[in-house]
């Protein structure tokens, strides 16, 4: 470069602003939302609080042993349906937290046309997108974290009593590592939907949308695939494992799936009315094998892993798509 | 020595199938207060947009304040934006604008943006939405005035001000270009403001320059020439940039200095700004520009 193109201002003096002056900016334009998030678990924490104390002295009280039918009177059918829905409920919440803490960081900029006083500034503006969207994505996902060990804390009894398992679709995604990975996952898609749609209410839409699709294709379809299934022939499993799929074999070759029509036409064909067999019974009389593959109970800690290594690598990889977007995108 | 505060060559901006900006070669020298004006669409924001770096060029390139590229942590840490809708986070008080902007920037005087908003009887801890839209913009200009440019690009600044807020809004523009040697560069529609704050002016028309150039040096090289209709057409060989007829007279804008010669019966005036603009503004097909935009001549 020759001297005549230098510029007029030796830019060697041009240092950055520090970039723990968005540690202030985010907190004072954002304090807010994050508030919401707060009261919203904390509201929700404080219910679980309660409930839960009600239900570990229920389970104290009422479970020894842990299967009698004390307990199944006095805990689990006080409780039961109370835990369940407590669980369903609770899956609302990474989503709900998406869509109203993550799409509208940026939406609400680019809606109102703060960005050009936002990005026209010496922070600069991927610098300024990409601190602030971590700062908001510890402070939630940390939030979500605290959260996640008070509803395993929550759910105890109910594991101990054999009324559900961990595994479960409906607490799976509620546990320790999983609920900060897909809360911290929601608030990724609701700021790149934010980004990429500009406007704040379809932004939020769009995020519950393809955060149901994530969640309901990751609880049906995904999960059971984290490891291979163990195989077993034995009719008795531990309570605490994941049933994957149940089938028949005669004679070494593959029969019919343990439900469905056909092995309801082989037990009437087999086993017809007054023969006073179980369906197991008689199908294990008439030579037929029950298989099971599942997953051990064993394995929770590390699907759990699993499951929060991948969401937390899917989360990285938005927000820096977002952090791009901001770069690049045209005003 | 002068730099040029915004050079371009070839610059085009498309969005979608749309030039909303094209072939824009220009420089705007340092040290005035440019106005860059035309009609609505005429890609006035498109090119402001492009060299404060919120856009990116489609073709061509744009720099600023004496080569930096556009958009460049140099020449954002140099330049401030107040664009067109004086955008400032509503739900945060004046105080909190302050200390946003401080926190953004590695320079900002406090003490300025303090003093100003008082002066302006701006209360710190007002919500900026609460504010009117003539205090939403002055508190968005002290914003940029605080930061203390090199360049202050204010799109549309004045148009949704009514004309008092639209003079103090002025003064205190100009009153940074006197103390501070701020730079200016401003888009207006609104031509009357014009002729007393601008003393380079940047046509734009269907995102092309149509004229560039000094207002002192633009309005002595051309002239207002007066007389009767029918002789209008004899003018051909003079380079006419617009004709108008009233009744039995024709006033022609020609380019022209004040000593050339008039023709018999036909009297010569001086033109003012607004009476300029809007005779290229009705003729697109005039153009009065510099030679190509000279390279920037600068020693280290």
């Amino acid at each position: 470069m020759t001297a005549l193109t230098m510029p007029a201002r030796s830019d060697s003096s041009l240092r950055p602003v520090p970039w723990r002056r968005m540690a202030w900016v985010t907190w004072r334009q954002h304090r807010a939302a994050l508030a919401g998030v707060a009261v919203f678990l904390g509201a929700l924490a404080v219910y679980l609080w309660i409930t839960g104390s009600s239900v570990h002295h229920s389970y104290a009280a009422a479970c020894h042993p842990a299967n009698s039918l004390t307990c199944t009177m006095n805990f689990t059918g006080r409780y039961g349906i109370t835990g369940i829905m407590v669980s369903i409920l609770l899956q609302a919440v990474p989503a709900l937290i998406g869509a109203f803490a993550g799409a509208p960081v940026l939406a609400r900029e680019l809606e109102t046309g703060t960005f050009r006083y936002a990005w026209t500034q010496a922070f600069g503006r991927w610098r300024w997108a990409l601190a602030k969207l971590a700062l908001l994505a510890v402070a939630v996902a940390g939030a979500a974290g605290a959260f996640g060990v008070l509803f395993s804390w929550y759910n105890q009894p109910f594991f101990a009593a054999g009324y559900a398992i961990p595994f479960s679709t409906r607490v799976f995604n509620l546990g320790e590592i999983a609920f900060p990975a897909w809360t911290l996952a929601a608030f990724s898609i609701g700021v790149l939907a934010g980004m990429l749609i500009r406007r704040v209410v379809p932004a939020i839409a769009a995020t519950l949308a393809v955060y149901a699709g994530l969640a309901f294709a990751t609880g049906l379809w995904l999960r059971e695939h984290y490891m291979t299934p163990l195989l077993t022939s034995h009719p008795n499993l531990p309570g605490s494992a994941w049933v994957v799929s149940q089938w028949y074999t005669k004679g070494g070759t593959f029969a019919f799936p343990a439900r469905g029509s056909q092995i309801v036409s082989a037990l009437s064909r087999l086993c017809p009315e007054p023969s006073g067999l179980s369906p197991a019974q008689c199908l294990t009389q008439h030579g037929y094998t029950l298989w099971t593959s599942y997953q051990p109970g064993s394995r929770f800690w590390l699907f759990q892993w699993i499951e929060g290594d991948w969401l937390l690598a899917l989360s990285v990889l938005l927000i820096a798509a977002t952090v791009w977007l901001v770069r690049r995108r045209a005003a | 020595m002068t730099m040029n505060i915004i050079e371009t060559s070839g610059l085009g901006k498309r969005y979608g199938s749309t030039w909303a900006l094209r072939e824009c070669t220009l420089a705007i020298p340092a040290g005035h207060v440019a106005a860059l004006v035309g009609p609505n669409g005429a890609g006035k924001t498109t090119l402001l947009n492009l060299a404060v770096g919120l856009a990116e060029p489609t073709a061509g390139a744009v720099t600023v304040l004496g080569g930096l590229p556009a958009g460049s942590p140099a020449a954002l840490d140099g330049i401030a934006f107040v664009a067109q809708d004086m955008p400032v986070y509503k739900n945060l008080s004046a105080a909190d604008m302050l200390h946003l902007t401080r926190n953004l920037n590695r320079r900002f005087d406090q003490h300025y943006a303090e003093a100003r908003l008082a002066e302006l009887g701006i209360p710190l801890k007002r919500k900026a939405g609460r504010l009117s839209g003539g205090q939403q913009a002055q508190l968005a200009l002290t914003l940029a005035l605080a930061r203390r440019p090199r360049l202050l690009v204010l799109d549309e600044p004045v148009a949704m001000l009514d004309p008092v807020a639209r003079h103090d809004f002025m003064a205190i523009v100009l009153t940074a270009m006197a103390d501070d040697g701020v730079s200016v560069v401003l888009s207006s529609h609104v031509l009357a403001e014009l002729e007393r704050v601008a003393d380079y002016l940047i046509l734009l028309s269907g995102g092309r320059v149509q004229v560039a150039g000094e207002v002192e040096d633009l309005l002595a090289s051309h002239r207002v020439l007066t007389g009767p209709a029918v002789e209008a057409g004899n003018y051909a060989e003079r380079p006419v940039v617009n004709v108008r007829r009233a009744e039995a007279q024709a006033h022609l804008l020609v380019r022209s200095g004040v000593d050339d010669p008039v023709p018999p019966g036909w009297e010569s005036h001086p033109v003012g700004l607004e009476e300029l603009v809007l005779a290229y503004l009705r003729e697109p097909g005039a153009a009065a520009l510099p030679g190509p935009a000279r390279p920037q001549e600068v020693t280290r």
